[in-house]
């Protein structure tokens, strides 16, 4: 098996989500250019987090247009595994792989800070290793992770269990005051329909190393190694 | 025929025109004389401070590397850290936000162009008071420009420190200091070699920014808030971000001879220092320079500040190779000129000459001797008398007020604002005594801080300059850092001024003998004079931004209470000492005093023992004593962890001294450590065997803050309230 | 009642970022032609006014005081 990040220019976790991955998994790993497009020997792709092209315009408006996005359609659509993290979130978004869209922050500031987020939906290829409502200790670093999306599309992730996690309190209470940025229904990260792409704006790099206060991040790239060498 | 008055008006005095008749044997060209008058000011030359900056020690106990725009240490077999702290202020005055944003890209590009890649940043920032609307755009703006800057690069902000003074109204401060680590072998020095190597200039295009502004910006003082426009500079993180990967790619060739940012003075200042460095000459063709804008004439080329930009000197054969790079990366890169062996930077815009000159004349400035006068007032400023301090008792109160000052409350508004965790290295996340950062690839971390209270300068610069490194060695110490190197951002006001060449002066001889002592070389630093305004001029500010090595990542230590039980200790003692601190200017609205005393061997056999007591696992968490005392000090270490408070009971202040000096008096070599039990009776022979007072204070435990005096109950405060105030402060303030 | 919208754009010779990067992503895109690209704020307001002379006078107050930067940006704006 084989993870793939990508680098656009702009992408400052890449080297973090590759440090995981070979370092603390020692699983194989390589850097992609966002603008190579033979992607097809690569199991996972990671949508690393940072500011593509600045986030100017919009965050991951201009990154959507890249290269290797027109071979990532390919590859979700062969049911292989896509994980934007925060940028790479907000790209995925950009490019109608997952529904919904970023606003400001509700605050209007970047906001950098651990956060607790509950695991909504435990059969997907990036949480099978995770407990029904488990609580994951993970740092979240954005200036746009206010997801929005309409009623119906809202009612849509639910009906089909899309809501992979929440923002929550330390004991897994979903409430407004645990919601950091304004995120409707509390939403942190979601699934495709068919379940092989996941977007979720808290950084799971960043909490994978008992150094670093917390390892609950591993949790997700485990799960993630999980699905593929078992071929769940 | 150049008048007097448009020489002048660049900022040269008659003397120092007549020293570039003498070097050119002519009459200079317009472009000349704007080189000139760049290269030789202030801010370039280092024309009054030069002499003064010798006396800072360049060894010390870590193997040191000292280049043209950044130093470091040696902390392993192939790595080094470099780090350097540059100042922004007047730009940041002008526009806070990109003032600021273009002060982070300036200190990041210092570090990058070593060859380094950029791990941290710390910013040590200082305002006017809070409760002005104009200080609080100002704050706002500045922290605004550096999350916007610095949380897209993809550098972390792990650090630094904000304070609030009168003094500052008008003219803040905007010092930003940067880390990289690079392999020592690989160090890249910013020098031009080899004749017929080509230079090339990467990164942004050039544009009418900041012309003149090197000079203008860093040689007038504030006038009027809106008399001068100059063209400000935009900051364009993505392209740093960009640059960074490119240039770091492109050394990896080993095709480039020398790099150097084009930052103060752009291009004149990198061409005349990297062939000054060299001791070559270059021929250069400026319309080849990539332009954003028509019609720029060549001394604006030549001047042009425009941020993101670097110059590269690259083996003759090598050029497209190098420039292929910085292409895959979306970036401008032309050759624009060759090195010579004629010593003499030879510019030419369309066939025509516009400069010549010798390289090192330009390298050279005439340097002046300022007159450096004590002033008068000293003797009165520090003579305080306590007994008029009429005696407030309300402890909890006075606890409360101080907590929720805006010098000491959580600055989580502000750190909360930058990605501080970015590059997954920070072990010890802001709020604490020093950021820690673990080294990938080895088992070690290192510590960094920034310091200074400028007050203690203020009221007497030798002394509040030793303050400022001890202060800074403590903080790493309690992080489980032994101290390694010193980088310094001096800011201070007009050096024409015999009271302020006196306070610079003094306090360059305090960071030298505090130094000394502690065997820590000063590696690079950076000068800003003329931080003044109508209102006056800042304190002497000399920032002290120091780096510590952690041997062993896993003894990193925090500064707040880890669990119940645990016994509290104070290493040093408490001094009826209340000049120049935070308790008196906020209780009392009183200024004066003389700074704490410091004692150097003390602070020695405190720090020591406190490291050794950490690298042997027997501490649960050590903090240092600041503004606001001890009583501030042990407040802190309760109420950091909001998750976890852990209240404690003091009983063994058996100091006789006032009780509000005993609880708030800012005596320095003082450290807080709490620890099991077990470990008491190590720490205190190891305290022993260094001379360091060991004292067994309290113990952790409750809901509480409970201090004694013998039988009497000074303070007794719930955590809760303790937390609001202390936490929330900030926020309230600026909304 | 009248509308008022106004454009805040970077003064002329000031880098812009937004707009380089902007007009490169358009060329990326097949867009050959496109010679500049400016990024700029358009802020609405709804004025409780129905002199239009008074209202211009407020707007322009508006922009010097908070709307623009005037150390950066030029304004500039339409009431309808």
């Amino acid at each position: 098996m084989k993870f793939g990040v990508v680098v656009f220019p702009g992408s400052n976790c890449d080297q973090d989500c590759f440090y995981v991955i070979k370092n603390i998994l020692n699983k194989p790993v390589e850097y992609l250019w966002h603008q190579s497009t033979e992607i097809n020997n690569f199991d996972c792709i990671i949508l690393p987090g940072g500011f593509s092209y600045g986030d100017y315009l919009r965050a991951g408006a201009i990154a959507r247009f890249s290269p290797i996005m027109r071979s990532i359609y390919d590859f979700v659509e062969k049911g292989k595994l896509v994980i934007g993290i925060c940028n790479g979130f907000q790209i995925l978004l950009e490019a109608g792989l997952l529904s919904g869209a970023m606003i400001r922050n509700e605050n209007c500031r970047f906001i950098c800070k651990y956060v607790y987020i509950r695991v909504e939906n435990t059969n997907t290829p990036f949480t099978n290793l995770c407990k029904t409502n488990q609580v994951l200790k993970i740092p979240i670093a954005h200036n746009e992770g206010n997801y929005y999306i309409d009623t119906e599309g809202l009612e849509e992730l639910k009906k089909n269990n899309q809501i992979v996690f929440r923002y929550c309190d330390k004991s897994g209470e979903v409430s407004k005051i645990h919601n950091p940025n304004g995120a409707i229904d509390n939403i942190s990260g979601i699934i495709n329909k068919k379940g092989n792409v996941l977007g979720l704006m808290p950084h799971p790099e960043r909490s994978s190393e008992k150094l670093l206060s917390s390892t609950d991040g591993l949790l997700i790239f485990k799960s993630i190694i999980n699905w593929i060498e078992n071929k769940l | 025929m150049i008048k007097p008055h448009i020489y002048k008006s660049l900022g040269l005095a008659t003397p120092q025109y007549k020293k570039i008749l003498e070097i050119l044997k002519r009459e200079p060209t317009p472009t000349e004389l704007a080189i000139f008058s760049v290269e030789w000011s202030e801010h370039c030359g280092y024309c009054s401070s030069k002499k003064l900056l010798k006396l800072l020690p360049k060894k010390g106990k870590a193997k040191t590397l000292i280049g043209e725009d950044a130093g470091g240490v040696v902390i392993d077999k192939n790595l080094a850290i470099v780090f350097k702290m540059e100042s922004h202020n007047h730009p940041s005055q002008v526009e806070p936000h990109q003032g600021a944003a273009t002060g982070v890209g300036g200190i990041i590009r210092d570090i990058f162009t070593c060859g380094a890649r950029p791990i941290a940043l710390l910013d040590s920032l200082r305002f006017g008071p809070i409760n002005k609307a104009y200080n609080r755009y100002i704050f706002k703006g500045v922290v605004d420009g550096i999350q916007f800057y610095g949380n897209c690069v993809g550098v972390p902000t792990v650090g630094g420190e904000i304070y609030f003074e009168k003094c500052y109204s008008g003219n803040c401060l905007v010092n930003v200091m940067c880390i990289g680590v690079v392999d020592p072998e690989k160090v890249v020095r910013a020098k031009a070699e080899g004749v017929g190597n080509s230079l090339i200039y990467a990164g942004a295009s050039t544009g009418r920014d900041g012309i003149g502004g090197c000079s203008v910006l860093a040689s007038c003082e504030f006038k009027e808030k809106d008399e001068k426009r100059p063209t400000v500079q935009i900051g364009d993180p993505f392209m740093e971000k960009c640059l960074i990967e490119a240039t770091l790619e492109a050394l990896e060739t080993g095709d480039i001879v020398g790099i150097k940012d084009m930052g103060a003075a752009g291009l004149t200042c990198s061409i005349s220092e990297m062939v000054a460095t060299g001791d070559v000459g270059a021929q250069i063709e400026l319309e080849r320079v990539p332009l954003r804008q028509k019609n720029l004439e060549p001394w604006e080329i030549m001047m042009s500040e425009s941020q993101e930009r670097m110059l590269m000197c690259v083996k003759e054969g090598k050029e497209k190779k190098i420039k292929k790079i910085f292409q895959k990366w979306g970036l401008n890169a032309e050759v624009i000129g060759k090195i010579t062996n004629t010593k003499f930077i030879d510019i030419k815009y369309k066939n025509q000459t516009v400069a010549k000159i010798p390289a090192k004349s330009l390298v050279n400035a005439p340097l002046y001797n300022r007159k450096a006068e004590k002033p008068k007032y000293l003797k009165i400023l520090r003579s305080l008398n306590l007994k008029k301090i009429s005696k407030i008792k309300n402890y909890n109160k006075i606890l409360l007020t101080l907590l929720g000052s805006e010098n000491i409350c959580s600055k989580k508004w502000v750190y909360e604002q930058y990605d501080h965790m970015v590059q997954t290295n920070t072990v010890i996340l802001p709020g604490s005594d020093a950021a820690v950062l673990k080294l990938k690839g080895t088992n070690k971390a290192i510590a960094a801080t920034t310091d200074c209270n400028s007050r203690y300068c203020f009221v007497n610069p030798y002394r509040g300059a030793q303050i400022a490194v001890a202060e800074a060695a403590r903080n790493l110490v309690c992080s489980g850092a032994e101290p390694l190197a010193v980088t310094d951002c001096l800011n201070f006001g007009n050096p024409n001024n015999p009271t302020v060449f006196w306070e610079f002066k003094n306090c360059i001889k305090g960071i030298a003998s505090a130094c000394k002592y502690f065997n820590l070389a000063v590696v690079s630093g950076n000068v800003s004079f003329y931080n003044e305004s109508p209102k006056g001029r800042v304190y002497p500010t000399p920032i002290i931004g120091m780096i510590g090595v952690i041997y062993d990542v896993g003894k990193a230590t925090s500064h707040y209470f880890k669990k119940e039980d645990d016994v509290i200790i104070l290493l040093g003692v408490c001094k009826n000492e209340l000049g120049a601190s935070e308790y008196l200017s906020k209780i009392y609205k009183v200024f004066s005093g003389d700074a704490p005393s410091l004692d150097l061997a003390l602070e020695k056999a405190v720090q020591k023992t406190t490291l050794e007591s950490i690298s042997r696992s027997l501490v649960s968490s050590a903090h240092d004593c600041s503004e606001g005392g001890l009583a501030v000090a042990l407040a802190e270490c309760c109420i950091f962890d909001k998750e976890n408070m852990i209240g404690a009971i003091i009983y063994g202040l058996d100091f006789n001294i006032r009780e509000d000096a005993l609880l708030f008096g800012e005596t320095q070599s003082r450290i807080i450590i709490s620890c099991p039990k077990n470990s008491v009776e190590h720490i205190r022979k190891i305290a022993q065997k260094n001379n360091a007072p060991f004292k067994v204070i309290g113990k952790t435990g409750g809901k509480n803050l409970i201090i004694y005096k013998k039988n009497k109950v000074l303070l007794d405060v719930s955590l809760e309230k303790l937390h609001n105030r202390w936490y929330n402060s900030l926020e309230e303030k600026i909304i | 009642m009248v509308e008022a919208e106004i454009y805040i754009t970077l003064k002329k010779d000031l880098a812009d970022p937004q707009g380089i990067t902007i007009k490169r992503a358009l060329e990326a895109l097949g867009y050959k032609n496109v010679e500049k690209v400016g990024m700029g704020k358009l802020i609405i307001i709804n004025l409780n006014c129905d002199d239009k002379i008074e209202a211009e006078k407020q707007i322009r107050q508006m922009c010097e005081r908070l709307l623009a930067n005037p150390i950066i940006e030029d304004y500039s704006f339409k009431i309808k």
